[in-house]
């Protein structure tokens, strides 16, 4: 199915943003999740289904003012 | 020592980690400072950009208190929602709190500030927020729990200074016993001093320094600044007059019948 990460489109066969995460390569690294503009714990990630045209943000830390 | 959230600190000074040629320049600059805060952010990154794993590993070996701000955020449920992003990814309740209401500007939308500030606060969130020097905004923003303000100098990376000094004087006179940081659009050490002899608790700022020829040496006089303003408050001001006062004694001057006769 298709859906948006990060702003660009992503065909992903993952049924939670834990395996999308995972299949995308992120491993262990620093990151926080929102699916549709709401804020995903990292602990909710597995029970988060995800459906066609979902937008997920995967971010992390940055430099800033 | 100043206060935020219970939390005490001798720095008065917080830095931004933003626009720095290098890592190194920026770790150098914060200890060059004595900062013990310095903001961050996040942003969207790639399986495999690594950036943002690398910073994370810098600012944690400095052993900085971090506060992440929601830069960029434009309605307060994108401001909730970074804010909480935010929290995990730094383990921190801290949160800069922008809500951006004009591009050009980058001027607080006061309206969304508030309304992100009750929501966050009741989610258990130390709220900072960006704001402007609006009397009733402050009183808003206390009521819906902030124990703080930080109003701004001038526009975002302007380097302006103070814009608006009066009503920001008026500000740290309505409410003496909360912490006041000027945060955005100081360009020079004089801003900052300038702040700190109002009687503000602290100052924040990133491009005048990261953008400086030679950051270190600027976040040093940032930080002179700062402290010869605090110890000028401290001390208590001269009132301002409009005419000139003789500082040597009248008294005794020599030739004083002479008058202007020439």
């Amino acid at each position: 199915m298709k859906i948006m990460v990060n702003g660009q489109p992503q065909e992903t066969g993952a049924r939670n943003l834990a395996e999308l995460c995972a299949a995308l390569g992120y491993g262990d690294a620093k990151i926080a999740t929102a699916v549709n503009g709401d804020f995903v714990p990292a602990a909710s990630r597995a029970e988060t289904a995800l459906a066609r045209e979902d937008r997920v943000e995967i971010v992390a830390p940055r430099q800033g003012g | 020592m100043v206060t935020f959230y219970g939390e005490s600190f001798s720095s008065r000074l917080i830095l931004g980690s933003a626009l720095y040629p290098s890592p190194d320049i920026f770790q150098r600059s914060v200890k060059a400072a004595g900062a013990e805060i310095v903001t961050v952010s996040l942003r969207r990154e790639g399986a495999r950009e690594r950036a943002g794993q690398q910073f994370w590993s810098l600012v944690q070996s400095l052993g900085l208190r971090v506060l992440p701000n929601t830069a960029g955020c434009r309605t307060p449920k994108e401001a909730i929602a970074t804010a909480m992003m935010a929290r995990e990814l730094f383990e921190t309740p801290w949160i800069k709190l922008e809500v951006i209401a004009n591009d050009d500007t980058l001027q607080p939308d006061l309206f969304g500030l508030v309304e992100a500030a009750a929501t966050l606060t009741r989610e258990g969130f130390k709220v900072f927020p960006y704001t402007t020097e609006d009397l009733s905004a402050a009183e808003r923003l206390l009521a819906a729990g902030c124990e703080l303000l930080m109003p701004w100098g001038s526009p975002i990376g302007s380097g302006q200074g103070l814009n608006n000094p009066s009503g920001l004087k008026t500000l740290r006179g309505y409410f003496p016993e909360v912490p006041l940081v000027i945060d955005a659009g100081l360009g020079a050490p004089s801003h900052a001093a300038a702040a700190m002899e109002l009687g503000y608790d602290a100052v924040l700022l990133n491009t005048a320094v990261a953008k400086a020829g030679d950051p270190q040496k600027m976040a040093v006089a940032f930080a002179g600044a700062v402290e010869a303003g605090r110890a000028a408050f401290e001390a208590g001001l001269m009132p301002r007059r409009d005419m000139a006062v003789p500082s040597t004694s009248v008294a005794g001057t020599p030739f004083f019948e002479f008058g202007n006769a020439s």
